[in-house]
């Protein structure tokens, strides 16, 4: 099929972990120049975390924002700054939180009764939004709480299905992603809203998910390429992955585009963040993820790492084992007629996910489920 | 994994016809479903969110420590009339936060404190030390109860108060010790409803001390039992409300009004009200002993209106004339006939989408679906040729159960959540994209199609399920600490990872295998 689009070629032998000194600079620069410009400059945070007012309203001709806004700045209610949104019909009013929630009401009261005064009929109130000081400081609290506690869990899970210097690994990575994508807030002053921290949880999960494919890729080739030196296998972990890591990423870049394009206004900053978090977490897990590894095992970087990834020797050992016994049932068996044949083959090749079994049991275990089956088709075969 | 049973394939075909007939509803316009739908299959739509469909969601707050004040300050009232009455002598008594204290000034009445105190509550605890100093407390059950009492009788308030002003479809809901939330689907203009919803509407009826002249009023020099109440809209030259000296005592209270409407007199809105029976009784005598004095109606600490009895009023009915206006007097009576709040309650959060904004988002939201969801269809196709139509084809399988899912659990499609659609389309396929890697590699490495595909569907199922579930926690973390649309978003993303994992690990598998085995090709088109 002459047809269809390829992106990358079959195989790729990209040595990504040659450039990692440079690329960790790179990725650690850009963190520390995050954490910088989050603690001179500061995030734009929205009415949900600062408390305040938010009124858009839609007009029916380009609406004058200039008389709008000494219209407003008259009724003294401190900061009140409007800004276009999306279209000249359409304009954001924020206004500053202000004493207490009552007056934040009056303030509503009065800004709507200036507006209704002097646009009689011409306007459109699409959307109020109020948030008081106490519900503000709430959300805050409850943002960080689910930030700390998903980054937390995702530790924990991959902690329990690998092993801990691939949970450090990841986190590491996941840290980057999100270091960056608050960054970019700062840098460019973007309004940061309790939807930015669900795509920064999204963020989160999306770059933690390429992750985990890559490691898998790793834990995989630990087992079979036990001779392999670190460094190289880590290379060709994420090269095995990069067609799918890209593939992903661009498809998910897709449907984020459309929803950038086409998906309005209210959303803009919310997918902005996404597909700067993706894009992150695609470079993280290319670049960073894989190459943390070799530091995290630290004096055993070229060597098999026997000892750290002990469990992954054990699991590849265990293989084998299994994999010689298969052999001989497979070759004890009559001929089994292809679709059989079929069934036997994978067995043979099958890989155990069963990292922490003991080389025995789970020989004794695989065996005997083997007869039990081949017992039954050779029942069926009569 | 090539091995596919008949009862799973049933299975799977089931539970996509279901969520297909689930689904099909949200094409239509909900007139067309009402009419030419048919009656036996589910004509649930997705519930739409307020910032979809538009609405107000409003957070209210009501101070219930306000409720227990009130309760200890009637207390302290009680304890000194008791105290006096039994002639023992005291000092210092007054409200401490949630306590009564005071401090007996001769230590021989002791017990008869003690015993006088623990009548003013059945839940009264008394603590007292040797030197005479007594605190009285409720029990903690009391105070919750209490607190808990004036959050629900808050919500049944606040329930009438909305009913009557005819908004369709409210949800009060409580959440947590204090707090009401309150959507009002469809409501484009919550201000009056604002207003009415912060008003407490306790109105009571009180005497004028006409013993005190209007100097000592302004100076705040006033008689016990008298107070300087401000009037609700008489101001004077500066700007400042007009103050009344008001007798404490309550003579009727708003309690007894058993109905309250607008009306005119003379041209001017006014409102009128109605007691029970023993309301009317009790402003019977009250109106005959004080023929000829001044009688203020007090809303909320505010005078609306102190007219002079001109005879008694044995109906028990009665008319309160103030400066209102049509609506003003709407709304008194609309609050009058609800019911007063038992403690103020204060608006936390506001959150008010206009049913075009509403209408724009779901426009928009719809097109940036379809959009995305071509585009990844036909990147899909022309990058994995058939496999990638049996990867869109799950894709569309996968939006359909979603859809029909949202509609089943009736859960919420917000904003966000339409982005959390949209945000499925792209990573769905990732599943299938997982697979169709490993199958290729696994045909590089020289394998027949058959035991390539049995290979991949095999060893991307683990890395499948530990990526999506690192994506799933995520959705579930959301869930629970986010609100409202943000909720949406956790929800959609959810739904869409499961689906994605089901299409991807049943339905294009199932597909297939099913071609494979029956075309047998040679190489796989991978």
């Amino acid at each position: 099929m002459k047809w269809r689009v390829r992106l990358l070629p079959d195989k790729t032998e990209i040595p990504f972990l040659r450039w990692r000194k440079s690329l960790f600079a790179i990725s650690a620069t850009l963190a520390i120049i995050s954490v910088a410009l989050l603690s001179s400059k500061g995030l734009n945070f929205g009415i949900d975390f600062e408390g305040g007012i938010l009124i858009e309203v839609g007009t029916e001709e380009p609406a004058k924002i200039g008389e709008m806004r000494s219209a407003l700045g008259e009724l003294g209610l401190g900061e009140v700054s409007l800004q276009e949104f999306g279209s000249d019909t359409e304009v954001l009013i924020r206004i500053e939180r202000q004493a207490d929630d009552a007056a934040d009401q009056a303030a509503i009261t009065a800004v709507r009764a200036a507006l209704d005064s002097k646009y009689v009929g011409e306007l459109s109130y699409r959307r109020t939004e109020r948030v008081g000081a106490k519900v503000g400081a709430e959300l805050i609290q409850a943002g960080a709480i689910a930030m700390v506690l998903a980054i937390a869990l995702m530790l924990l899970y991959i902690w329990f299905r690998f092993e801990l210097p691939f949970a450090i690994g990841a986190i590491i990575a996941l840290v980057h992603d999100v270091l960056l994508t608050i960054g970019m807030f700062a840098l460019f002053g973007l309004e940061f809203n309790l939807a930015i921290v669900a795509a920064i949880l999204l963020i989160v999960g999306y770059s933690m998910n390429d992750t985990v494919v890559v490691y898998d890729r790793v834990r995989e080739n630990l087992r079979k390429y036990k001779k392999m030196p670190l460094v190289d296998l880590l290379n060709l972990s994420v090269n095995d992955t990069l067609s799918r890591t890209v593939m992903t990423s661009l498809t998910t870049l897709l449907a984020l585009g459309a929803l950038l394009i086409f998906g309005g206004e209210v959303i803009r900053d919310f997918t902005i963040a996404m597909i700067w978090g993706v894009l992150v977490g695609t470079y993280s897990s290319i670049f960073v993820a894989g190459s943390v590894l070799v530091y995290i095992n630290p004096g055993k970087g070229t060597n098999m790492t026997k000892t750290s990834f002990g469990g992954a020797e054990r699991t590849a050992k265990l293989d084998g084992a299994v994999q010689d016994e298969a052999v001989q049932r497979f070759a004890a068996l009559p001929d089994l007629g292809e679709e059989n044949a079929e069934a036997s083959e994978t067995e043979v090749t099958e890989v155990s996910p069963d990292a922490e079994l003991t080389g025995s049991r789970a020989r004794r275990r695989a065996t005997s489920s083997r007869e039990r089956r081949n017992k039954r088709r050779r029942k069926k075969r009569r | 994994m090539l091995r596919i049973r008949l009862w799973q394939v049933i299975v799977v075909v089931l539970v996509c016809a279901a969520a297909a007939l689930f689904a099909v509803p949200n094409l239509f316009s909900q007139n067309s479903l009402g009419n030419s739908y048919p009656d036996w299959l589910p004509s649930q739509q997705v519930n739409l969110g307020l910032d979809l469909q538009g609405g107000s969601h409003l957070l209210l707050e009501v101070e219930v420590a306000k409720v227990m004040e009130e309760r200890i300050d009637a207390m302290v009232d009680d304890a000194r009339t008791a105290l006096r009455g039994e002639k023992i002598g005291y000092t210092g008594l007054k409200r401490r936060g949630e306590m009564v204290v005071l401090q007996l000034t001769k230590l021989n009445f002791l017990e008869k404190a003690r015993k006088l105190l623990e009548d003013l509550d059945r839940e009264a605890i008394v603590v007292s030390s040797d030197d005479g100093a007594f605190q009285v407390t409720l029990s903690e059950a009391a105070v919750a109860e209490r607190k808990n009492s004036a959050l629900s009788q808050s919500i049944e308030i606040i329930r009438r108060r909305i009913d009557e002003t005819g908004v369709s479809e409210p949800t009060i809901q409580r959440q947590g010790d204090d707090r009401i939330l309150v959507q009002l689907p469809g409501l484009q203009d919550p201000e009056r409803l604002k207003r009415l919803l912060g008003k407490t509407a306790k109105m009571t009826f009180h005497l004028v001390d006409q013993s005190v002249s209007d100097t000592d009023v302004a100076r705040g020099r006033l008689p016990p039992g008298t107070m300087r109440l401000p009037s609700d809209d008489e101001i004077d030259e500066a700007g400042n409300p007009r103050y009344y000296p008001i007798r404490k005592r309550i003579m009727v209270s708003g309690d007894s009004l058993v109905d309250s409407q607008p009306t005119f007199q003379d041209n001017q809105a006014v409102v009128s009200f109605r007691f029970d029976a023993s309301g009317a009784k009790k402003f019977g005598r009250v109106t005959q002993e004080n023929v000829g004095r001044p009688f203020a109606i007090v809303l909320d600490g505010r005078v609306i209106s102190a007219p002079v009895i001109r005879e008694a009023i044995l109906g028990g009915s009665g008319i309160i004339s103030g400066t209102f206006n049509t609506q003003s007097a709407r709304d008194l009576a609309l609050l009058l006939r609800a019911g007063a709040l038992p403690a103020p309650m204060t608006i936390l959060e506001e959150r008010t989408v206009g049913p075009d904004l509403g209408a724009d988002s779901v426009e928009a939201g719809k097109i940036a679906c379809l959009i995305g969801l071509v585009a990844v269809i036909v990147f899909m196709l022309l990058y994995y040729g058939l496999f990638g139509i049996v990867a869109d084809i799950a894709l569309v399988l996968n939006l359909i159960i979603i859809f029909g899912l949202l509609s089943i659990l009736q859960a919420t499609l917000t904003l966000p959540g339409i982005a959390g659609i949209v945000l499925t389309i792209g990573m769905a396929v990732d599943a299938n994209v997982l697979i169709y890697e490993r199958i290729r590699e696994e045909l590089k490495s020289g394998r027949s199609p058959f035991s390539a595909m049995e290979a991949g569907y095999k060893r991307a199922f683990t890395t499948i399920l530990d990526s999506n579930l690192t994506t799933l926690i995520a959705a579930v973390i959301l869930y629970i600490f986010g609100s409202g649309p943000v909720q949406g978003f956790a929800v959609t993303l959810g739904i869409g990872i499961v689906t994605s994992m089901f299409t991807a690990m049943l339905v294009s598998r199932f597909i297939l295998v099913w071609w494979l085995k029956r075309y047998r090709p040679k190489t796989l088109p991978l």
